[in-house]
Formats: C-alpha cells, structure tokens, sequence
C-alpha cells in the first residue's frame, strides 16, 4: 500500500467512525460540548491530520502514527481487572490519585469529589452533569491555537477526562494526581479532554502520570486546557511513562490572566512516539510562566516538543529549559516560539534547549523561535548540542568511577537541572529515581505493578 | 613502588615526554620542577591514563603492575590519585554521590566490603576535619562554584577520601593565598605514611617550605635533567631556571 494511500485511510478511517458512532458519542454529553464537538469535526474533517508540510510537524510523522488497527471505545467497557489492585502510587503526599481508565473515570462513588473548601475535583462528564454551568463557561475556551488539528480531533472524540476547579482564593495544598492508564487486550486510541480551572488568588498542583499496564500499541491524543486567573498559583507535572509501541500525542493550552504563575514540568521518561504540544498565552499583566521538559530516549525512540509562549500583554516574563538526552538511534527534537506582541513592553521571556547525544546514531533537530514587535524587552534563546564531557569523564574516572557509571552520573547530572524544577518534594525523588533507572536501561515502573505483562 | 622507565610520550604527534626515568620509593616525597612548558603536567596526565597522549614507548611499573595497560579507573583503583592542576566543575553530580561512588568502587576492586550510608558519612566527617575543609562545600555539586582555593583543598579531600599509594599533585599550589598554601600542605603531610608516596609538581619552592620533599627532579624539556636533595630547590628559586636551560640547551 502506497504511503498517500495509507494517509487518506487515516483520516477516512477516523470521520467514518465519528459519523457511524455519533449516536453514542453525542448521547453522553450536553448540547454545549456537542455543539463544540460538531464545529470541530467540520474543521478536521476539511483538514485531516497535520502532513509533514505543516512547518510545526515537519519532522514528525503524524499521519503514520495513527496508522494501526486501533479500537476506540464509545462508552465505558467493563474492566476485567481491580485497577486498584493491579496499580497504586508510591508516592506520598499526593492527593487521592484519581484515575482514568482508558480515558473514563470508573470510581462510581467518587467519580467527582466537592471538597469543603468547594474545589471540585474529578471526571469531567459527571461536572458536566452536576455542573454545568462552570464547564460550559470553560470548555473549548483555552484552545489558544486554533488551526491545530490534534486538539479538533481530540474536541471531536473527547468525553471524558480531569476536571479541577477552584474557586476564588481556595488554595490546594497537597498535589491532585491522576493516573492516567492505559489497560487493554487490543490496540486503543484514547482521546481524554482535561480541564484545569483556577480561580483568582487559588493555588493548585496537578500531577499528570500517563502509564500502561500492557504492551499493546496505543494512541493517546490528549487535550489539556488551563486557566489560571488572577494571582493564581499553578503547578502542572506530566510523566509520561509507557513504552516502545505507544504513540502519545499531548496538547497543552494554558491562558494566564494578571500576575498569575503556572510552573509546567513535563517529562518523557518513555515512549514510542511523543509529540507534546505546549501554548501558553500570557493574556494580561505581571503573569509568569515557567515551562520545563525532559525527555530520554533510546532504540528508534521519537520525542518531540514544541512551544509557544505567547506574550500579549507588558510586563509578564517566561522562562523556558528544554533537554533531551538521545541514545542508540533515537531522534529528539525541540521547537519553540516566543511571540512577543507590541503592546507587550518590559517582557522578559528566555529559551534554552540542551541536547545530549549519546552515540553517532541519535538525532537532534532544535529550532529556537523569537517573534519580537515590542521594543523594550528583554528576550534570549539558545540551543547547544553536544556529547558528554571529555573532561568530566576523565575526572570521575580518575578517581576510580568505571566509564560506564561516570557515564551515567554524568547524564543524570544533565537532567538534574530540569527535574529540580518539580517542587513537590516526593515527587522529585520518585522521578530522580525513574530517571536514573531509565538511564540504565532498567526498566523504569513507578508503581506495584502486578499484572506481569513483560 | 613506582618504576619510570624511558617514557615517551606524544601529543597529535608532537613529543613531549623525550625519556624519563624516575624511580620513587614507599614513603617518599619526589618534588618535580621545571619551567613552563617542560613536561610537568604531562608527565602526570600519562600516569593517570589521560587518552588524549599517546604514549610511545617506555614502561610504568607500580607495584610490578605495568599502568600503561590500565584504563584511568583501574589505575585509580590500584592507588594512583591526580590532584588536578584544574579541577573539573560537575553541575548536578553532587559531592556525597560522587565520593561514595568513588570509594565503593576503589573499595570493590580491592575486596574491601561496601561502606553503608553512615559508615560513610562518618568517614567524610572525620577526613573533612583532617583536611580542614569547611563542611559547607560537600554540600554541594563537584567544584561547581568553588573558589580556586575551594578547589584545591577538595582535591586534598578527595586524597584523603581515597587513601592513595601514589599521589601525583598537579601544581596544586598554583593560585592559593599563604593560607590555603598552608592548609593544602598540612594536608599531604598528614596523610603521609610509611607505604605511600607522592609526587609533588610545582613550579614554585614555595610549596617545599611546607611539603619537604626527599628528592627533588628538574624536569626540562622533556627529561629529568637534574636529580638532587631538597637543598636543589633554594638553589632554582635564587637563580631561576636560566642556568639550566643554558646548560642542557638542545
């Protein structure tokens, strides 16, 4: 089968299944989402997957990607195992570990959660039941950039997903973590929406893990929206942890308001193709954005990230540390975009991507962006690329330290400055762990997995 | 202990080390001067391993174990310490896990069991003390944002950490004040014992007003060209290194 045929069945294969499935895909969700979901399949259906011909995809294959024999499911099928018997998290201090399944919350007591201080926390399709005046007023409404056709498909398909809301001057203090897995007998595309709604002066960390419990291949296309109001403080944390045969597609749309501060600290411990999307709009005064990623790749290993940090308003300032560590015949690539508005004066706004490449055979593409119309900013970026240090190797060995282990001090080392960048304590050390075992090419589960799955 | 035998060795095919014999005894202080650009810190490189010079012929034998075959980590292993000249700043790698690593790893190819956690932060402690670094330091990621003084006494640390038969110390008074000077000093002396030995290289007497050495080698050139007692180093520091030039002019 030709390569132009293949991709034409890609995109008929997913308009055919959203008509012939409309019924039940529909009848789960209010008119306000359908509305939106009908507008959004009109447009995917006009323009398909991003090709390599769009300038922001040009190094990664989406198309292919999606070409498999994946099953979705409409509704939630049953499970055949206790997800809590076969997966808890280790890590303390977390809140509540909520979980998706295969992109459905299945707790039927605690599918959403009002806590006392009037934070609601969990599925979303039970907020747009029980609350639906909150979600109608955010739904659809963060996704900054409009021509990306992942998110179109993902609003076509998506039902269910996180959904945080914090009122006014509520803060969070312990993480919301969810779990987001992926537990099938057969190839599954899984489309989950989340939506993050911080109020003015609240205070939030969520903590996205993406993990499967079995080798089938799998897509995930996730859409994440954010909305951090005034003086609202947000931690965002995604880890995405699965493996070799898995295709993990994120969007992350975050619009800050005045004087309010998002950290995000993505990192991909491991998967087959990952691209992660990441918009940010500064949208009004003093807002500050922080935005981290680490990836580790090795084998024929694809990880992407691209950023667009959008300053549209003075005085806000946004910071920007991506590194890449690539082994074996693995490709990494970073793209980032600061776009500086001319009415955003006094703007600072800083990119730097590090690459390290392992062997003669890893790749690295970087493409650093910086769109300035205002006149009185303070901006930067930079991208290096380079292999370990000649020296530092030659220190650690003089001391008695084997190649192979300064080798891998020194790459830890490297991620270091990324993972020190997660400020929930617990989960740092887990993730220092995860990472320093990945680097050894163990494999790196973070939980009680009990399913033996190999 | 260590027997040099007609080293030569070459950087991209420019000799440096023309032949240099030197023969060091268990519990012994060699001083090796010279001026610039003789040898001197090539000469500790070759011993430590360091890949980038290709050694061309000759023999280094420690303890009937030919170093020449060794990679920098099994030289290490057997007892070879470099105090660097400069020493390597490594962000993110910290002082505890770099130590530890180190030791545990010499302590392994030795047969010695693995020190625990408190063992070894117990021996950190007292060699900390012994060396008269400020505790501060091993707080911190491996020389990053030390200063010259800092550095130099880590290396000091660092010997005392890992128990060397051979210390080779790399011009490791270049940029201390009389203080850390003193200090660095104290702490070679301290860790002198009847089975080790050192080699100290310097380009000043200074230093030997502090580490007495029992020979004294003027490296020039390439070669030793002049072997005496510690009475050689007055005589270089009145007349500088002029006379010797002169004499063994090629």
């Amino acid at each position: 089968m030709s390569e132009v045929i293949k991709k034409s069945l890609v995109n008929d294969e997913l308009v055919d299944a959203f008509r012939k499935n409309s019924s039940v895909i529909f009848e789960q969700t209010p008119d306000f989402i359908n509305k939106l979901r009908d507008a959004n399949f009109n447009e995917f259906e006009k323009v398909g997957l991003p090709t390599k011909k769009n300038e922001t995809y040009k190094y990664t294959d989406i198309e292919s990607a999606f070409f498999g024999a994946y099953k979705r499911q409409y509704s939630p099928q049953p499970l055949t195992i206790d997800i809590r018997e076969v997966f808890t998290c280790d890590v303390p201090e977390l809140e509540n570990h909520l979980m998706l399944v295969n992109g459905w919350f299945y707790d039927k007591e605690n599918k959403l959660k009002v806590l006392p201080n009037g934070a609601i926390i969990g599925s979303l399709i039970e907020a747009t039941k029980k609350f639906p005046e909150i979600v109608e007023k955010h739904y659809g409404k963060y996704i900054i950039e409009q021509n990306d056709s992942l998110s179109m498909l993902n609003m076509s398909f998506a039902q269910d997903g996180l959904f945080v809301y914090v009122p006014k001057g509520v803060v969070i203090e312990k993480p919301i973590q969810l779990i987001n897995l992926i537990v099938a007998t057969e190839e599954l595309m899984v489309q989950p929406h989340n939506l993050i709604i911080a109020e003015e002066d609240s205070s939030v960390s969520v903590v996205i893990c993406d993990h499967s419990l079995n080798p089938h291949a799998f897509l995930l296309n996730s859409t994440t929206e954010v909305m951090a109001g005034k003086n609202s403080k947000l931690e965002i944390y995604r880890q995405q942890n699965a493996h070799d045969h898995s295709v993990q597609l994120t969007n992350t749309f975050i619009l800050q308001k005045e004087s309010s501060y998002v950290n995000s600290v993505y990192i991909t411990l491991h998967g087959g193709t990952v691209r992660n999307n990441l918009y940010v709009k500064l949208s009004e005064t003093h807002a500050q954005n922080k935005s981290y990623g680490l990836w580790l790749a090795d084998k024929n290993q694809h990880i992407d990230n691209n950023t667009f940090i959008h300053h549209a308003a003075p005085n806000c300032e946004s910071n920007q540390l991506y590194k890449g560590i690539l082994d074996n015949a693995s490709t990494g690539i970073f793209s980032g975009r600061i776009l500086v508005d001319r009415l955003a004066q006094k703007t600072i706004a800083f990119q730097s991507n590090k690459n390290l490449l392992m062997t003669n055979d890893a790749k690295t593409r970087s493409k650093p962006q910086l769109e300035i119309y205002a006149d009185d900013v303070k901006c930067s970026h930079g991208s290096a690329t380079g292999q370990l240090d000649e020296d530092a190797m030659f220190y650690l060995r003089q001391r008695g330290i084997s190649k192979k282990e300064a080798c891998h001090l020194l790459m830890l080392a490297f991620a270091d400055d990324v993972i020190n960048k997660i400020s929930v304590a617990p989960l740092r050390d887990e993730i220092t762990g995860l990472v320093e075992k990945r680097l050894r090419g163990e494999l790196s589960r973070c939980n009680r997995c009990k399913v033996n799955c190999g | 202990m260590l027997s040099i035998r007609n080293l030569k060795a070459s950087i991209n095919g420019k000799p440096i080390l023309k032949g240099i014999n030197l023969e060091v005894k268990a519990g012994e202080v060699h001083a090796i001067m010279g001026p610039n650009g003789s040898g001197k810190s090539t000469l500790a490189s070759v011993l430590a391993g360091r890949e980038i010079f290709e050694v061309t012929g000759g023999e280094v034998i420690l303890e009937g174990k030919n170093l020449l075959e060794m990679s920098p980590e099994d030289r290490a292993r057997l007892g070879v310490f470099l105090g660097f000249q400069y020493p390597i700043e490594i962000p993110g790698v910290s002082m505890v896990n770099f130590m530890k690593t180190a030791v545990n790893e010499i302590r392994k190819y030795r047969g010695l069991p693995l020190l625990s956690s408190s063992d070894f932060l117990k021996m950190m402690r007292e060699k900390k003390e012994m060396v008269e670094i400020d505790s501060q330091l091993t707080n911190r990621s491996v020389n990053e944002g030390f200063s010259g003084g800092e550095k130099k006494k880590n290396e000091i640390f660092q010997m005392a950490m890992l128990e060397p038969k051979l210390a080779i110390l790399d011009e490791t008074d270049s940029g201390l004040d009389i203080d850390a000077l003193r200090i660095v000093a104290n702490g070679v002396n301290k860790l002198k014992r009847p089975d080790n030995a050192t080699i100290v290289i310097t380009h000043y007497q200074r230093l030997l007003d502090y580490i007495v050495p029992d020979v004294i080698h003027v490296l020039y050139n390439g070669q030793i060209v002049k072997t005496a007692g510690k009475e050689l180093a007055l005589e270089l520091e009145e007349k500088g290194y002029d006379w010797i030039k002169k004499e063994y002019a090629v």
